[in-house]
């Protein structure tokens, strides 16, 4: 397993987020979580970082026990997090943006250049040195995408890349994501448009008020239109 | 043009630009009262500064926005409200230190312009008026709960109540359901077209969502690089080549019901 | 012409320092959030050191030696502040984070005057620059040109290591987003402990330049933390150009000012800052603040007015301290007056914080004014006790409508520092203004009439008028207009978009706040007889600050809890020991670092813990009113 998550509990202050969630990642895969807003998605992944303080479980990543770790150490182990709502830094340069992520190259992980992120994403590299407060929201989802990419990760934690994008972009974001697979990415992905996970990802878990209700393939899902209908019914 | 022959809402050759960039260039279009608008359009299209320039929180460098003949163009929010238009946000905006029938109640007392009336009491203002919203939205049993404990679903309902709370003209819904399951999605989109239709409020709402769109709008305007590109029906506008060029794509990623080869 | 062309040089020699300190404040501000009020202490600090360092060190070399060595071991001594106290609190809220840095500043202030003594020490001239330049026949110090000089080529340095280096890249990203920053492998604690090195190393660099000018005293940490203040704030929090151009803006007004209104200099410069402020509310080169992202899942109680049994409690309790005069002697009964008046202050101060959100740095302006409005009607009018009570607040009110009218035009930080700049002002007024004033000898001889004049008579009245103020903030807390009030720090956009005139509520409560804080003053120049410019003066401020938040916050009875402990608890101090601010200054920052939700908030989760039954049944109870 690239990543495996055990018994995760997690809160804010007094309130109980997350219950025993149970998640893992196999090496190349791409796993979607998929949930609606507040269910404990974005949770899941900051914990799995170490952003969020107060939490209890066992996190494994590429066999080692990183529960304890730091972000910044848990980061450069390899484990690379896309935050959502873009986040990324409006004042600096598209360049800059990509020094910040920059980490040095790792062994048994995908080596990634500023060349080769600007032919994966063409967009970027016609605005290099424009500020990130210019760019569109697709633009800038690509690059906080592009700035993970920079650290060299093994495995991606990418948080909700379609939100709030037209659907055009949202099927450029779905290649993009193919491609960093084909790479040797690993790739846990969170997400609501079931459509859009459909294009990306062979497995899935569902999770409800913080806890996972559902694990199984693509096919499995597809398969099962009662879960469908109970969780993400369109 | 007189108030009652006046479309509910008109918008005349809107424009705005911000340092130089042109985010919205002369955009004009009306709303009926009872008809649902969808305003679609790429990132970075200008869809929020136009519905921006609409609430009032933007004003215009030109053109003109008028509701019932009644210009409104740059009154502040507060003012377009008092003058029937009710609002939610992308992301939910509501008092998380109170109920969640005071969130309704704050916003009549508001309505009733009793706010430096010290005689008055919030918790026990018009809450016949409150509990009928809540119950129309279905929150009903929700009154007493603390707002900051909803969960995200039953917040954005809350949302409609309180944007419900001054009998509006116009409801104005930004990405009314981003970051909603698709089944929540449906249900809260169905509770505001019957609201809308049954009361006669027109709807403006921007979606990314085409399921969304294509489900509940009567008409959908599509905006890219802040011009108004193409207007019509959500099958109008789904077999149009630029829309889907710029902005549809492949219809890879939303419901294949709407997509143009099995639109009948 | 000459003359002129001197006194705007001479300007920018004095806009070096300044310059080298708010950069520092402004970097540290940028990336850790954190208003540094302590940068005012390690410039102090950097200028004794530097005093000492370049007596012992002989020759040209040392003594430059001794101005780098000073600014490194005051930046080493940051460093130790920063990884022992601020890596605790980086994640509290602000206010809490400027009240700890002014912690260790009155901590400082005694222990300077431990070490070095309370007299002005003049340091050595610099080497190589004792003689002066001639400019169209005036006299430039030689000095001064080297400060000239050195301000933009420190800009300069900056500029590149900001922009040309990745150190400096990771620093502005981390200015605008810390987490993500993190999220991207880069490890926050050494950054943050690094920039705050950088930041206090300018502070104290800019101190030891000092000494060849000044005299160096115990004083100076507060001089120029205000000056900082205002120079940041014109320039942009943030900014390190901004804090450039301000401080030479700053000097120069300054340098020019004092030719032209000797009298309201100070004045002026805060004159400029407020307009400034209110054309351009983040500075001129600052950028709005992004707004606080909301906490999913922080879920928060909301308020209820007490229920019939805890007013029945608050009953008692009135009736308890209504009784002491029958069993306390006159010094208690004295103390519990000064008690109930500081209630009254503390709850005022608390109405505008905790239901508005406006966290006030300045509120002693309006107790202050209360004071000298109470203290002129009975000295120049001869009115009696009574109008002077009811008409001596108006002074406030009056104040609180002015100044207010600006201040509510700002948030967070900024509101805070344009508060204590208005705060300043008043307190300028008071010392400066000799002839109506009376200065720093301020009014002596104003006595309560007959009735009260008694410790014990007073007493009741104290806590007659407190009962009264409290009791009405806790109506106000609840009508509508307390409610437009909550929405508008819950939610401003929400406000506007339901026709709640957010900017005029947030002036209305500012208004009630500095009238009642002005009723507090009215009182406590009874209380003492007499009215000095402390009244108005920024450690009154910050003791109203304490004691909300000793108290609480986010509880709506903590500002009468932080009043009573805060105050017994300052009383005793001062009447045991020498280093009251030593001893008070640690008290606030271990309150700071353990007591973060305060008293009250304490004891409210120590009671959810350990009796969770409480607080069912209290649930228990509201769903049963609500029925």
């Amino acid at each position: 397993m690239k990543l495996s998550v055990n018994a995760l509990n997690s809160f804010y202050g007094p309130a109980h987020i997350l219950f025993d969630v149970e998640l893992d990642v196999a090496e190349g895969e791409v796993v979607a979580l998929l949930g609606r807003n507040g269910a404990g998605k974005s949770t899941t992944f900051r914990s799995i970082v170490g952003l969020v303080a107060q939490r209890s479980g066992r996190i494994v990543f590429e066999g080692r026990d990183v529960t304890r770790e730091p972000t910044h150490a848990i980061v450069r182990a390899g484990l690379g997090y896309v935050p959502e709502d873009r986040r990324i830094f409006t004042d600096l340069t598209v360049e800059e943006n990509l020094e910040v992520g920059r980490q040095p190259p790792r062994a048994g992980a995908p080596q990634w250049t500023r060349d080769k992120l600007f032919t994966l994403f063409p967009n970027l590299g016609e605005m290099r040195s424009r500020l990130g407060g210019r760019m569109s929201g697709g633009e800038q989802q690509m690059l906080t995408i592009a700035r993970t990419l920079m650290g060299n990760p093994s495995l991606v934690l990418l948080d909700e890349p379609s939100e709030g994008l037209s659907p055009k972009i949202v099927e450029q974001m779905a290649h993009a994501i193919l491609t960093m697979k084909k790479e040797g990415v690993s790739i846990l992905v969170s997400e609501q448009n079931l459509h859009f996970a459909r294009l990306i990802s062979d497995r899935v878990s569902i999770i409800e008020r913080g806890r996972i209700c559902y694990r199984g393939t693509m096919e499995e899902l597809e398969a099962r239109p009662d879960i469908r209908d109970a969780h993400l019914a369109v | 043009m007189s108030a009652s022959t006046a479309p509910l809402l008109a918008v005349e050759g809107l424009t705005k630009s911000f340092g130089g960039v042109h985010a919205v260039r002369n955009v004009s279009f009306a709303l009926t009262a009872g008809e649902i608008l969808a305003l679609i359009g790429p990132n970075g299209a200008g869809k929020t500064t136009c519905f921006n320039m609409l609430n009032g929180q933007i004003t215009p460098d030109a053109g003109h926005i008028r509701l019932e003949g009644r210009e409104i163009t740059g009154l502040a929010p507060r003012e377009v409200w008092r003058r029937g238009v009710g609002r939610t946000f992308q992301i939910t905006a509501t008092f998380p230190t109170m109920t969640v029938r005071e969130n309704v109640q704050v916003v009549l007392v508001s309505h009733e312009g009793q706010i430096f009336n010290p005689w008055c009491s919030t918790p026990t203002f018009a809450l016949a008026e409150a509990d009928r919203l809540l119950e129309l939205v279905g929150m009903g049993g929700f009154a007493e709960r603390p707002c900051g404990e909803l969960a995200y679903g039953d917040l954005k309902r809350l949302e409609l109540a309180v944007a419900l709370a001054n009998r509006p003209k116009l409801l104005l819904m930004d990405e009314p359901t981003a970051g909603m399951a698709p089944r929540e999605r449906i249900e809260l989109m169905r509770l505001t077209a019957r609201i809308a239709r049954e009361q006669k409020i027109g709807v403006l709402f921007t979606e990314h969502d085409m399921d969304v769109v294509f489900e509940h709008a009567d008409r959908v305007i599509v905006l890219n690089r802040g011009m108004l590109i193409a207007e019509g029906t959500p099958a109008e506008v789904r077999h149009d080549p630029q829309v889907r060029a710029i902005y549809l794509g492949e219809g890879l990623v939303y419901d294949a019901r709407h997509r143009e080869d099995s639109a009948t | 012409m000459s003359f002129y062309v001197v006194q705007f040089l001479s300007g920018l020699a004095s806009a070096a320092s300044l310059f080298l300190v708010a950069s520092g404040l402004s970097i540290i501000f940028g990336v850790t959030r954190i208003v540094n009020f302590a940068h005012g202490a390690f410039y102090m600090v950097g200028a004794y050191l530097a005093y000492t360092l370049t007596e012992q060190l002989a020759g040209t070399f040392g003594f430059w030696a001794g101005i780098v060595l000073a600014a490194l071991a005051v930046a080493a001594i940051g460093v130790v502040v920063e990884m022992v106290l601020l890596r605790r609190i980086y994640r509290s809220p602000e206010l809490f984070q400027l009240l700890a840095t002014f912690g260790l500043t009155l901590m400082v202030e005694d222990l300077v005057v431990l070490i070095w003594g309370p007299d002005d020490l003049l340091g050595r001239r610099a080497p190589g620059m004792r003689g002066a330049i001639d400019i169209f026949g005036q006299n430039l110090p030689t000095y001064d040109v080297f400060l000239i000089v050195l301000g933009p080529l420190v800009l300069g340095l900056l500029w590149l290591l900001f922009r040309r280096t990745r150190w400096g890249i990771l620093v502005r990203a981390a200015t605008q987003d810390r987490d993500t920053v993190a999220a991207l492998g880069v490890n926050q604690k050494w950054l943050f402990t690094s920039v705050f090195a950088l930041g206090v190393f300018l502070a104290a660099l800019g101190g030891a330049l000092q000494i060849p000018r000044d005299a160096v005293n115990h004083t100076m940490d507060l001089r120029i933390i205000v000056d900082v203040f205002v120079v940041v704030v014109i320039g942009g929090l943030g900014s390190i150009t901004g804090a450039f151009v301000a401080a030479v803006l700053v000097s120069e007004l300054n340098a020019f000012g004092i030719l032209v209104f000797p009298k309201i200099s100070i004045v002026l410069i805060f004159l400029v800052m407020a307009v400034v402020l209110v054309v351009r509310p983040w500075g001129l080169f600052g950028k709005p603040e992004a707004p606080a992202r909301q906490m999913p899942g922080l879920t928060v109680r909301p308020w209820r007015p007490l229920s019939v049994n805890e007013r029945l409690a608050f009953l008692v309790l009135l009736i308890a301290a209504a009784a002491l005069p029958l069993f306390a002697g006159n010094y208690v009964l004295t103390i519990g007056a000064e008690i109930a008046i500081f209630a009254i202050f503390a709850a005022s101060l608390h109405f505008m914080m905790a239901v508005g959100g406006l966290a006030s740095f300045g509120h002693a302006a309006y107790f202050g004014l209360g004071s000298y409005g109470v203290a002129m009607l009975a000295k120049f009018a001869g009115l009696p006790m009574v109008a002077c009570l009811l008409l001596g607040p108006l002074m406030g009110l009056i104040g609180a409508v002015v100044f207010g009218w600006f201040c509510v035009r700002l948030s967070g930080v900024y509101f805070a520092m344009l508060t204590l700049a208005f705060a300043q002002i008043v307190w300028s007024i008071a010392f400066q203004w000799v002839e109506v004033t009376g200065g720093d000898n301020g009014m002596l001889g104003i006595w309560p009439d007959a009735w009260v004049a008694t410790p014990a008579t007073f007493y009741w009245l104290s806590l007659t008028v407190a009962a009264l103020a409290v009791g009405g903030l806790r109506w106000l807390t609840f009508s509508p207009f307390g409610y437009a009030l909550r929405a508008m720090r819950d939610s401003p956009l929400r406000s506007e978009s339901v026709g709640i005139d957010g900017k005029r509520v947030q002036w209305a409560a500012f208004v009630v706040a500095g009238t009642v804080a002005a009723l507090a003053g009215a009182m406590f120049v009874y209380l003492k007889g007499s009215v000095f410019p402390d009244n108005a003066g920024i450690a009154l401020s910050v003791d109203a600050l304490v004691m909300v938040l000793l108290g609480g916050v986010e509880t709506v009875s903590g500002a009468l809890v932080g009043a009573i402990v805060y105050k017994a608890l300052a009383i005793w101090l001062v009447s045991y020991t020498e280093l009251s601010k030593l001893v008070l200054g640690a008290i606030i920052v271990v309150m700071v670092v353990a007591f973060p939700k305060g008293l009250v908030g304490m004891w409210e989760v120590l009671q959810a813990r350990y009796w969770p039954g409480a607080t069912a049944s209290g649930k228990a109870r509201r769903a049963e009113v609500a029925e």
